[in-house]
This record gives structure tokens, C-alpha cells and sequence, in this order.
């Protein structure tokens, strides 16, 4: 799945020239990292590889207890006049990408920013789609996906866990 | 989390860490173009300061302003306080405008921990009499981490006025929390009474302490600044009882004071700490003060960070008095 969405990165952007992939944690990270090592082995570009935390972005910070905060690492060369795309593990409400997008306004000014995601699994409540999927799950609201890396979870793996 | 930060013993081991780490992250931000988080957009917080400060009431002004919170700064000259109102009423005054977070300083022990009882919304200590300053001890703990590593296992002697410090009581607490191994350094004068229940070790010697003699290889070395308005001699300030700690200036700044020659006495890795005002000549040498191994910069630019993290844990999250009486239950 990784190896068509970095084909597809490649295709779009014309050779990945100005790319940065921003991944938001937890497991945006490896996603975005793995990404990165193949478009080098594909096209033999390295793009810039950064993270984005939006844990202070979020518009449920009021009604969560709080969270600790993953980290944020600006990319080499910024953002500014770059061409960045968010990586995540699941698309759902669309929540957490608006809060991404705020985060990365404040960082700076990028030319454009699409979104890379393992599973869309619908569901939205806001205009956002992605550039980039891995796989789209039609899933019911009440159902829970998991995404199991090795990096973070020791086992590469999505699941569905339905609620009883 | 907790509700009000009044002491640094309200943390344990697991929160302090946390804290830490998001104050790592809040660093960052000091990096950047836009300093701004919109964490704490909507809330208020008022700097309620009944004692002067320049570090602490600026950074959490600071601090606040940077998660997007609205602050207010309230001193108690030229407010109501100088016309005689009364610790509870300006306190419930305040609170009374809607604030979400109230940061108090205060000259008297444990008048913070009083607001609590009176007000509904989260208190912050910002240092009361000679009892507790948590988010000094926090952010001591943050350079320190930065430059030693984790605290786990270190030894941190604290060296100084330590009978009217609340840094050193709220250092002790937290130090040991975090699994660091604390040493107090001070005249027997300066030595706080019940000093034998704190989770520490105490000594007269700072030369034998430094050396390593008292308690083992020295991690870091903390200097607190010596009142002079408490002092006997060369000061009018100050009451009678507080008076005659020590003889003459000079002979506490032989004793206890961080010359050159005591520099050299720590381990190469080993920083000097000092919460400021400074006083040089007296409790630290300017050569002490000023070379590479002083984390007093460090220590004030970690001050916003630190605060920052404090606020957002403390107010970022569901209000849980709140949510349980809304009978939301997440």
C-alpha cells in the first residue's frame, strides 16, 4: 500500500522536487518516515521528513482530559514555498486534519498541502478529503480501526474492533 | 491531573515527568515566527501578585499569552489591597469576573492554599512566604534535565538561605519525586527547624559537600540568594527577630559563598543554579555567575516554558468538578 502511495507522491508532484512530508503523531511519524525511505529507493530524492503535533490545535481539548503532547519537528528548509503532505494513519471525522492545518499555518506559509493517509474509513464531518489513500474501509460510525505499526506497536497490522 | 499546583509535593512522580516533557515541546515554540498556540483560547487568567516579582509574573504573563489565554495583571499597589481590603475579598473579587485560573504570590505561608477554600476556579502558586514556589522547583528540574539527563540517581546540593526559601523547600520535594538526592548547605543559623523530616541530607561544610565528602559525587550545585533585608548587620531592613543570622556579610560569603576556588571543587559536568535576584560577591562569585557552567539564563528562559506546560495541564483539560456537576461522565 506504502509502495503506490510514494509512487503516487512521485507522480503528482513530478519527481517529488519541494516535498516535505509532515507526519502527525503517534503513527503519522513512521508512516511519513517510511514513505521517505521508499520514494528514495524509488526515485533516489530524499524529501524533507518532519512531524506535527496538533495536540494543542484540537477542538476537543475542553471536553478531553489533557493530553500529553507528541512532538513537533520542523522540517530542514521549513515549509515556506514547499509542497507538504500531512501523513496519517486513519482519515475520519476530519478533525484532526483541520487542527493539522492550523498547526502548520503557524509554522509557515507552504505553496500547497495534500494529505496521505493508510485508511480512509469515511465518516467525515468536515469539507476534507485526502490526496493519497491507502485503502479506503467502509466502516460504521460506532466501529473502532486500529492501526498497529511495527515502530510504535511491535506488529504491522489495521484491524476493525466492533463495539458489542 | 491536578486541580491547583500550591505545592510541588501535589506532583508525583508521573505528572512531574509529563509536565517536563511538555515543557519540552512548549521550548520550541520559542523558536518560532508565530509564538502563539490557540490551546487556551477562551480562558482567562489573572496574575493576582501580592509581592514583587519580575521573573514570575512576567513569564507566566508570558506563558499565558502564548497558549492564547487572556491574562490580567492585578499587584496590590495600586489596587484594593492598598485601600485595606482583605485577602478573601479582593481574592473573591477577582474570581468573581469569571476568571478560569487565578496565580498567586503572596508574603505570607499558605495564603494561597486559603483561596482555594474560598474560590472556584484553578490556583497557581507562585511562590507564598517561605513555603512553596512549585513552578520554581519545576522549571530548576527542567534545566537540569536538559543538562544532566534524567534526574534519577543525581545528586543536587542547595546551598544558602535556606530557612526563608521556598524554593529550597519546593526543590527538595520535587528533587526526590523525580528520584534525585538532595544535600542542604547552610549555616546552622540558616538551617530550617524540622530541616530532619525533609527527604534529604543536610551539612555545615561546603567545602567537604562539594568535594564530595559529605554525600557522595556533587550532579549540580544550587545557590539561593541570601535576604539581605533579614540580615544583621550593614542593613536597617528587616524586623528584630529575623535579625543576626550570621555576623558580617563577608564572613557568610567565605563560608558559603561560591568562589572560584569552590568552583573548581565541582566534578567538569557539574552546572551552578541560581533562582535569581543574584547577589555577587555575597552568596555567588561573579565568576561562578558568569561562566559556562551557570544555568541562570537557562533557568529564566525555561521559567516561560515551564509555566506554559503547568497552565495547559492545568487548564487545558475537562474541568472535572465542573463535567460531575453537569453529570457528564468522559
Amino acid at each position: 500500500m506504502l509502495d503506490r502511495i510514494a509512487h503516487q507522491i512521485l507522480e503528482k508532484t513530478q519527481g517529488g522536487e519541494g516535498v516535505v512530508l509532515l507526519g502527525i503523531p503517534t503513527r503519522g511519524q513512521p508512516l511519513a518516515q517510511r514513505l521517505a525511505d521508499r520514494i528514495a529507493s524509488f526515485a533516489g530524492v530524499r524529501v524533507a521528513l518532519g512531524s506535527l503535533d496538533i495536540t494543542l490545535y484540537r477542538d476537543d481539548l475542553r471536553t478531553q482530559a489533557s493530553r500529553p503532547l507528541g512532538r513537533t519537528v520542523e522540517p530542514e528548509g521549513g515549509v515556506d514555498g514547499k509542497l507538504v503532505i500531512l501523513v496519517d494513519d486513519v482519515l475520519f471525522s476530519g478533525r484532526t486534519v483541520r487542527a493539522a492545518l492550523d498547526a502548520l499555518i503557524d509554522l509557515g506559509r507552504p505553496r500547497v498541502v495534500q494529505l496521505a493517509v493508510l485508511v480512509d474509513r469515511g465518516h467525515r464531518e468536515l469539507p476534507i478529503r485526502a490526496d493519497y489513500v491507502g485503502k479506503n474501509l467502509p466502516t460504521s460510525a460506532e466501529e473502532q480501526v486500529r492501526v498497529s505499526l511495527a515502530e510504535t506497536d511491535g506488529v504491522d497490522e489495521v484491524s476493525i474492533v466492533g463495539v458489542a | 491531573m491536578i486541580r491547583h499546583l500550591l505545592s510541588a509535593g501535589d506532583l508525583d512522580a508521573a505528572s512531574a515527568v509529563q509536565i517536563l516533557d511538555s515543557a519540552e515541546q512548549m521550548d520550541a515554540i520559542q523558536h518560532r515566527l508565530v509564538k502563539k498556540l490557540p490551546a487556551l483560547r477562551g480562558r482567562t487568567v489573572v496574575n493576582l501578585f501580592f509581592e514583587d516579582s519580575t521573573r514570575t509574573r512576567s513569564s507566566f504573563e508570558i506563558a499565558g499569552k502564548w497558549l492564547s489565554a487572556d491574562v490580567i495583571n492585578v499587584s496590590a499597589k495600586g489596587s484594593s489591597v492598598s485601600k485595606g481590603e482583605s485577602l478573601r475579598d479582593t481574592a473573591l473579587t477577582v474570581a468573581a469576573l469569571g476568571v478560569d485560573a487565578l496565580v498567586v504570590r503572596h508574603s505570607s505561608s499558605g495564603a494561597v492554599q486559603r483561596i482555594t477554600e474560598w474560590v472556584d476556579c484553578h490556583v497557581i502558586n507562585a511562590g507564598d512566604g517561605t513555603h512553596e514556589h512549585p513552578t520554581q522547583a519545576l522549571l530548576d528540574a527542567f534545566s537540569l534535565r536538559r543538562r544532566l539527563g534524567e534526574l534519577t540517581g543525581r545528586h543536587i546540593v542547595i546551598v544558602g538561605d535556606l530557612t526563608h526559601s521556598r524554593v529550597a523547600r519546593s526543590n527538595v520535594l520535587l528533587l526526590s519525586t523525580l528520584g534525585a538526592q538532595v544535600t542542604l548547605v547552610a549555616p546552622p543559623t540558616l538551617m530550617p527547624a524540622g530541616v530532619h523530616s525533609w527527604n534529604c541530607t543536610t551539612s555545615w561544610d561546603l567545602d567537604a559537600t562539594l568535594a564530595g565528602k559529605v554525600a557522595g559525587d556533587v550532579d549540580a550545585v544550587m545557590m539561593l540568594r541570601v535576604q539581605r533585608e533579614r540580615m544583621g548587620s550593614g542593613s536597617s531592613g528587616g524586623r528584630a527577630a529575623d535579625v543576626g543570622y550570621f555576623p558580617t556579610e563577608r564572613e557568610y560569603a567565605i563560608g558559603y559563598g561560591l568562589s572560584p576556588a569552590r568552583l573548581d571543587l565541582l566534578p567538569e559536568h557539574a552546572p551552578v543554579l541560581h533562582p535569581g535576584p543574584m547577589n555577587r560577591g555575597l552568596e555567588i562569585s561573579s565568576m561562578a555567575a558568569d561562566s559556562g557552567r551557570s544555568l541562570v539564563l537557562d533557568q529564566v528562559r525555561a521559567g516561560v516554558a515551564v509555566r506554559m506546560a503547568v497552565l495547559y495541564h492545568l487548564l487545558a483539560g475537562a474541568d472535572e468538578a465542573g463535567s460531575a456537576a453537569a453529570g457528564v461522565t468522559s
